[in-house]
């Protein structure tokens, strides 16, 4: 039965069926506690950055469930930026669709935010801004931002700066945020620095004055303290994937520039010097190198894995397509390595300050031939540290390149998360024969299956037995490593790295399966759209629609998936990119059930709602 | 077919060192029997296998003098990693020092891979072979990176001005207005290798001629010994495709206009015999292991460790279409990649006790975290 999978999956022509996401009426007057969001509109290069993550993590010290996101242009200074922060009492952390208060520093888009802001909710602007008409249906607050950043920063140039702590200290005072907890925040940011805490609790505690006897409260907005971020961290998903790398015994990284990528090398550079120094020599037990391209960090990184160290990189789409030539070397001459792919939105350039999930084919077969790699896809910050660890181990295991497929929004917003178990497994360092083992085996052969799992033993260099040293290499070979093109040698070579594939299928992390009995359909995601389908299964219940919910965590793909596909009638694949990426992956894993399986991929470059999951499963089940 | 030939007569089972070793123990002199070397080994026990390369090419003549090289300093085979690119040049490292562990990386991309080997183990002694291809076109910018960080490795480029593997086309150290059967003319000028090296601040760069063992040994022996990236750019004329005798890369050419610069007597410390060393203006080089390089100018006119006039002298030469052959720049003071690192164990080396920090450690970052 064969069948064309190739052909395109063009997503079906659909009305929209709005759902409310927000039951508030214009103007009401009825409290709403810890259920609404908040946007900020500035001017990128402003510093607002520090007093987003300021409000973030007061909400969070106050035990309020909160997600930030970051939607900010490929530019240095002077493009608008927008950061929106969601409270959810619920502990829903997808991004909204909606937001219920607007605070708008920037000019150039105060037509479009003031349109944006949702019916009842608020507008607070910089009084310098001339609104060019009033909403009925909005509470306005103007704040006189320059005249107090004028007030307390005599150096003009840092005033934009101070102007951002304004509005912070506006808002608590609005919304009841408390003021201790914003301190608390500052002193975080700062590393427990008395001197900018205090300079920016001035501004802070002066806006919050000002609005206290200026501003009459006419919004039904407010925060109020819970319990429910108790024993929470709150992290970014590169520092996670850093950390995670650091405890997986990273030896040597390189890396290369790119958004969203570097803040991962740069987590390793900020925490590999606290915590990897040998006690015994001082010296430290790692390498990071800013390599001249991604080509030569994944270069290096085959160097060094082949050398025996723990080795990995981090880029982002560019990267992997120049690591591409590479990525191939290591799946044929074996080499362990560890990539980690912070998805950006592409083809080309793309949008580089832009989430997506376009790079899972890609990553998947990256290399010419018949090339294959294993691929994690890490859904939470929390799996960014596992999987950080668990990818030296089963590159190691596998001898061969493994993928790490973050993106984004995972890896450059702040995220809630338990906080990181240690890991308890040891380090699995693979099948490495000692000066001893060698010469005890008779005929050491680097690429023989002894053990019938596809995968052979391997010596290092700096193994002084004279039968350790092999030649490496990128052409064909065959057993004992030596140059052959034998139709036999390559038949049996390619043979074994498809059965060595088949042991890493059986290695990979298992999907995540939440069945629900007597569901007739079910959802398959992965990575950072987690909790927008979570927040999806449960607006469509309330339309009457149970779904379960697969989320996978690995490439190759095991029986799990089969069976989650035999279970259900119809099958939506959640994923953000414009080709269905993964739901071709998936007919092709199992063509008998090809056709109960639909996309439902959505591809703008913001992180995706539970408002768009729900009405695109909606509007297909109605096509059913 | 086995890569191991007979004749391990010594060094087995030794632990790695953790400080850089290039050169072996050294036996008390007088102490070797014939065709033995200082650490007790045999010229057999350096050999690689058979090449596949056309008869006569200079490639497996300087293979030849690697062996030598290796061989004379008493060099232990498993101290040495081969490094390569894609190419005729870059197959070669199968064809010398089996007991060595190999790498045959990417077209243009031995710099990287051999940074990332010799950063994970920075005890072993880095051997490259690159041709004008690999190291001239598609690898330029990783060839200049690697001199700008100065790995400890010497750098050969087997140098012919054309691609073999491809059937003769130019290369881009190619002479202006040469003409070959298939490619027809070339109109742009030769990058020259040595004076891109000096430009990227490289410590040691030296150009030889294949068809002179006696000078490539030589420099190859104080190229192992060098502190960071040494290059050594060998002119090695291809037999199948630019040997007219009009090409400066040709035998007829080269015999013809080698002109010599220096002669360079490697002397090492701990032997403390001269080797070859003539009377004459001298200047001594002094190299991190200690042993020194004694060169002697045969012109009496250029100091290697001027980097304006190494400059000079290659541009003058580079408009005569001359090749100066011997040590052209030396500058021992540079870092190299491993001390700008601070490294004293190889990396590699570590395993889980010293990889894994403390779970109190994952606690102090979880609680800071809130």
């Amino acid at each position: 039965m064969l069948r064309d999978y190739t052909a395109p999956i063009t997503a079906a022509p659909r009305t929209p069926q709005p759902v409310q996401e927000t039951s508030a009426s214009p103007l009401q007057r009825e409290p709403i506690v810890n259920d609404f969001a908040i946007t900020v509109a500035t001017k990128n290069g402003s510093g607002s950055q520090t007093s987003n993550a300021i409000l973030l993590r007061a909400l969070f010290k106050m035990g309020i469930p909160v997600s930030g996101k970051n939607l900010f242009p490929s530019n240095i200074q002077g493009r608008p930026t927008w950061y929106t922060i969601r409270l959810s009492k619920d502990g829903y952390l997808a991004r909204r669709e909606t937001t219920e208060i607007m605070i708008v520093l920037n000019p150039d888009t105060i037509l479009e935010d003031h349109q944006n802001t949702a019916p009842g909710g608020v507008f607070m602007y910089a009084d310098d801004i001339k609104l060019p008409v009033r909403r009925s249906d909005l509470h306005y607050y103007a704040i006189p931002v320059k005249e107090m950043a004028r007030q307390h920063e005599s150096d003009p140039k840092l005033r934009t700066y101070v102007a951002n702590m304004v509005y912070v200290g506006a808002i608590a005072q609005l919304l009841g945020i408390d003021l201790n907890e914003i301190e608390a925040a500052l002193m975080f940011h700062f590393k427990g620095k008395p001197k900018p805490v205090e300079s920016n609790m001035k501004v802070v505690r002066a806006a919050a004055a000002w609005a206290a006897e200026h501003l009459i409260k006419t919004d039904p907005y407010r925060v109020e303290r819970m319990d429910k971020t108790k024993g929470q961290i709150m992290i970014d998903g590169n520092t996670a994937a850093a950390l995670g790398a650091i405890y997986g015994g990273v030896g040597f990284a390189a890396w290369y520039p790119i958004t969203p990528a570097t803040s991962l090398a740069d987590a390793l550079n900020e925490y590999l010097p606290k915590l990897r120094m040998d006690p015994e020599t001082q010296a430290p037990t790692y390498v990071v190198v800013q390599a001249e391209d991604e080509l030569a960090a994944l270069g290096m990184v085959m160097g060094a894995g082949w050398a025996g160290a723990r080795a990995m990189t981090s880029t982002s789409g560019p990267g992997i397509s120049l690591m591409a030539e590479f990525a191939g070397l290591g799946y044929f001459a074996e080499i362990p390595a560890v990539i980690w792919d912070v998805q950006r939105m592409g083809p080309a350039t793309g949008l580089p300050t832009r989430v997506s999930q376009g790079d899972i084919i890609a990553a998947y077969w990256l290399g010419h031939g018949d090339t294959k790699h294993p691929v994690l896809l890490p859904g939470s910050v929390y799996e960014c540290f596992e999987f950080g660890w668990r990818a030296f181990d089963l590159a190691e295991r596998l001898q061969t390149p493994v993928f790490v497929l973050s993106d984004l929004d995972l890896g450059m917003n702040q995220w809630m998360s338990k906080p990181f178990d240690y890991p308890e497994e040891p380090m699995d360092r693979g099948k490495v024969l000692t000066e001893e083992q060698v010469n005890a085996t008779k005929g050491f052969a680097r690429y023989k299956d002894v053990d019938g799992d596809g995968i052979g033993w391997r010596t290092l260099p700096g193994n002084e037995s004279p039968y350790a040293a092999y030649f490496t290499r990128g052409s064909g070979h065959n057993e004992r490593a030596m140059l052959s093109e034998r139709a036999d040698d390559w038949e049996n070579n390619m043979d074994r790295l498809a059965r060595k594939f088949e042991t890493a299928r059986k290695l990979m992390p298992p999907p995540v399966i939440e069945m629900v009995e007597g569901a007739e359909i079910g959802i398959i995601g992965f990575g950072s759209t987690d909790p927008a389908i979570q927040e999806a299964r449960a607006m469509l219940e309330t339309k009457g629609i149970r779904a379960s919910y697969l989320r996978l965590r690995a490439l190759p793909m095991n029986d799990d998936v089969t069976m989650f596909l035999a279970s259900h009638k119809r099958i939506y694949v959640v994923e953000l990119n414009s080709d269905a990426q993964l739901c071709q992956l998936i007919r092709l894993h199992s063509p008998k059930d090809a056709e109960k399986v639909y996309p439902a991929n959505h591809n703008d470059g913001l992180p995706l709602t539970a408002h768009w999951i729900t009405e695109e499963i909606l509007y297909q089940e109605t096509r059913h | 077919m086995t890569a191991i030939k007979n004749g391990i007569t010594a060094g087995n089972g030794a632990q790695a060192t953790t400080t850089p070793a290039p050169l072996p123990k050294m036996s008390a002199p007088g102490a070797s029997t014939a065709g033995v070397n200082i650490i007790g080994l045999v010229k057999a026990d350096y050999k690689g296998l058979e090449s596949t390369l056309c008869n006569g090419c200079g490639h497996d003549s300087i293979s030849s003098q690697i062996i030598t090289a290796c061989y004379e300093l008493g060099v232990k085979p498993e101290h040495i990693v081969k490094f390569s690119g894609i190419g005729c040049s870059s197959k070669s490292p199968a064809y010398f020092m089996s007991r060595s562990f190999g790498f045959n990386a990417l077209h243009g991309r031995m710099p990287s891979v051999a940074q990332g080997a010799l950063l994970a183990n920075h005890t072993l002694q880095g051997l490259g072979v690159s041709g004008d291809g690999d190291t001239g076109s598609i690898g330029l910018g990783q060839f200049m990176h690697l001199i700008r960080r100065n790995l400890r490795m010497v750098y050969i480029i087997e140098n012919n001005g054309v691609y073999g593997l491809t059937k003769g086309q130019f290369s881009a150290t190619a002479d202006v207005g040469q003409e070959l059967k298939h490619a027809g003319r070339n109109e742009f000028p030769p990058i020259d290798l040595c004076r891109a090296a000096i430009v990227a601040d490289c410590g040691f760069v030296a150009r030889s001629f294949a068809g002179d063992p006696k000078q490539v040994v030589t420099l190859l022996k104080a190229a192992l010994c060098h502190r960071g990236t040494a290059v050594l750019d060998i002119i090695s004329p291809c037999v199948t495709f630019n040997n007219r005798d009009d090409s400066t890369k040709s035998y007829a050419w080269g015999k013809a206009h080698d002109e010599r610069i220096n002669d360079i007597g490697f002397v090492m410390s701990q032997e403390e015999i001269r080797v070859d060393y003539a009377e004459g203006e001298t200047k001594e080089v002094e190299l991190f292991d200690g042993s020194k390089i004694v060169l002697k100018k045969l012109d009496g006119s250029h100091d290697p460790t001027d980097k304006q006039a190494a400059l000079r002298l290659l541009t003058e030469a580079h408009e005569k279409q001359l090749f100066i052959t011997g040590l052209l720049y030396i500058n021992t003071e540079r870092p190299n990649l491993a001390e700008t690192y601070h490294l004293v164990k190889p990396i590699a080396s570590y395993q889980q006790d010293k990889l894994r920090p403390s779970r109190e450690s994952l606690q102090k970052i979880m609680s800071a975290m809130y």
